[in-house]
């Protein structure tokens, strides 16, 4: 989908937000993937609490973490943490 | 058209003037750290505070560069924000003067110009502002002391311009300007008041889709400036260059309003021309030095000789169109500045109004003068010497060096 851009003089001055940040994927930035490995994760969710972007989220239903990456960067700062070795960063 | 108002003479240096003007303008929150020769503008400003005359929000920070953070922040809020510097404190604060401009934050901030080290120096010249010309913030230089109380008032009023929404540097000469007594009318205090009035903000459209006034509120929350990427940073600061045009007509007004309102006017507040309208030699320069360059060139006008000179008083905007207008009969030009771009083939005056004489229909010569670096003394005898050379320039038709260094020892 192409998205016509504004001109200077349409847009709000100093840079105020024309969308919520949760509607800029940020996502697309990364070159390393977080991959788990589901047997040896503990769901301590220390990887939830780490993750700079909050790009990791608890879901109660199914008793699991999930990755968003529609804002995952890639930083590696997850699979640093865990204290299993669960989580390998891979290329994309 | 309103009367003049009743004004009352008090003895006050420049650094006093700058206090005073804040205090009658409203100004919600002062967040400042002294720096030589502005020191007196944050004492005086802390005794207004300490003695209840003002309801001004004091901060006292660690560095300059927090003290402009607070004052931008502060600024976004909608709250009307002042602080000063000078020299190395307005260089620390280089990283937020693009931030301030940047979210049209309209601050004002008194500038008691004054060297950068090495080697230390207190003394004035204009390599503090003209270093940060690039910055985004207007740049008004005053030349004397009621012209640096008359213009912080007059710059509240610029700077919240809702065509504007720009910070600005008003530049007053350490210690020729900050220290120097002088007889000041200031006006009543109710008068300031209203003169300067509340912020207006305009209207814009949040992330949440509503349209609200433009400052940071917990109501209708916003973001300002946060990131734009390489798709949208260039519009963000090509609406800046706008503001700056929108600034020149602004400053014209303004400066209009106050003279009916004071009876002082300085020129057409971006430039006064003196004895300009038939000079065949004439010289341009910024701040104090055009007081003593006046009396020199009524010292030469009542010898006869057609001697004028252009004071640019708003640098940033650079009055392109008038500027052309005020120097196209004049024959030789010479070009003073008090601070030196090394290496640049001369000083930031010259290359502008050089630049801006390039599309005039006639080419005069121009000189530039480099003079009174680290407070060095310029005399009125020493000035009368640059429009002899002038003289000489027009009799051999030929600039022979065109960056001369006004009485530095070889």
């Amino acid at each position: 989908m192409t998205i016509r851009e504004k001109g200077w003089k349409e847009i709000a001055p100093a840079g105020v937000c024309s969308k919520p940040s949760t509607e800029f994927l940020t996502g697309d930035w990364k070159t390393y993937q977080p991959v788990r490995d589901t047997a040896k994760c503990t769901r301590c969710l220390l990887c939830v609490l780490f993750c700079p972007d909050g790009a990791i989220h608890w879901k109660p239903e199914k008793a699991d973490i999930e990755f968003d990456f529609n804002f995952c960067k890639g930083c590696g700062i997850c699979a640093n943490e865990c204290p299993t070795k669960a989580i390998e960063m891979k290329l994309e | 058209m309103k009367s003049v108002v009743k004004q009352e003479v008090l003895a006050l240096n420049g650094d006093e003037a700058v206090a005073y003007a804040a205090k009658q303008s409203d100004v919600d929150v002062v967040a400042a750290y002294p720096i030589t020769p502005q020191t007196i503008i944050v004492e005086k400003f802390s005794e207004y505070v300490a003695n209840g005359e003002v309801e001004t929000e004091f901060v006292c920070t660690e560095s300059e560069h927090t003290a402009l953070t607070a004052c931008l922040a502060a600024s976004v809020t909608g709250a009307r924000a002042f602080t000063a510097s000078a020299s190395a404190g307005l260089a620390l604060m280089h990283e937020i003067l693009f931030v301030t401009s940047g979210c049209r934050a309209p601050v004002v901030m008194a500038i008691a110009n004054r060297a950068l080290s090495a080697p230390i120096n207190i003394h004035a010249d204009h390599s503090d502002s003209i270093a940060e010309r690039d910055s985004g913030w207007i740049q008004i230089y005053a030349e004397n002391t009621q012209e640096v109380y008359d213009t912080i008032i007059q710059a509240f009023r610029i700077a919240e311009n809702q065509n504007v929404l720009l910070p600005v540097i008003v530049g007053l000469d350490g210690f020729t300007l900050s220290h120097t007594l002088e007889n000041v009318s200031v006006l009543p205090d109710d008068a300031v008041k209203e003169f300067v009035g509340t912020r207006q903000l305009p209207s814009v459209l949040t992330h949440e889709g509503k349209t609200a006034p433009f400052k940071l509120d917990p109501e209708n929350p916003m973001s300002m400036g946060p990131l734009a990427l390489p798709n949208y940073y260039f519009e963000f600061k090509r609406q800046q260059e706008e503001a700056m045009k929108n600034a020149l007509t602004v400053i014209q007004q303004v400066n209009g309003e106050y003279a009916e309102m004071t009876s002082r006017s300085y020129g057409n507040g971006l430039l006064e021309s003196y004895c300009l309208e038939d000079a065949e030699i004439a010289a341009v320069c910024l701040g104090s030095t055009a007081g003593t360059m006046k009396a020199v060139v009524d010292e030469l006008r009542a010898e006869g000789v057609k001697a004028g000179l252009l004071r640019i008083r708003s640098f940033r905007p650079l009055p392109v169109k008038e500027i052309t207008k005020a120097l196209e009969k004049v024959k030789a030009v010479a070009v003073m500045d008090r601070s030196l771009s090394f290496g640049g083939n001369g000083g930031a005056i010259y290359h502008e109004v050089r630049h801006v004489l390039y599309d005039g229909r006639v080419h005069p010569y121009v000189v530039n003068y480099i003079y009174g670096l680290g407070g060095r003394d310029t005399s009125p005898s020493q000035l009368r010497r640059i429009y002899e050379d002038l003289q000489k320039i027009l009799k051999v038709q030929r600039v022979e060096n065109p960056i001369q260094y006004l009485e530095l020892r070889e």
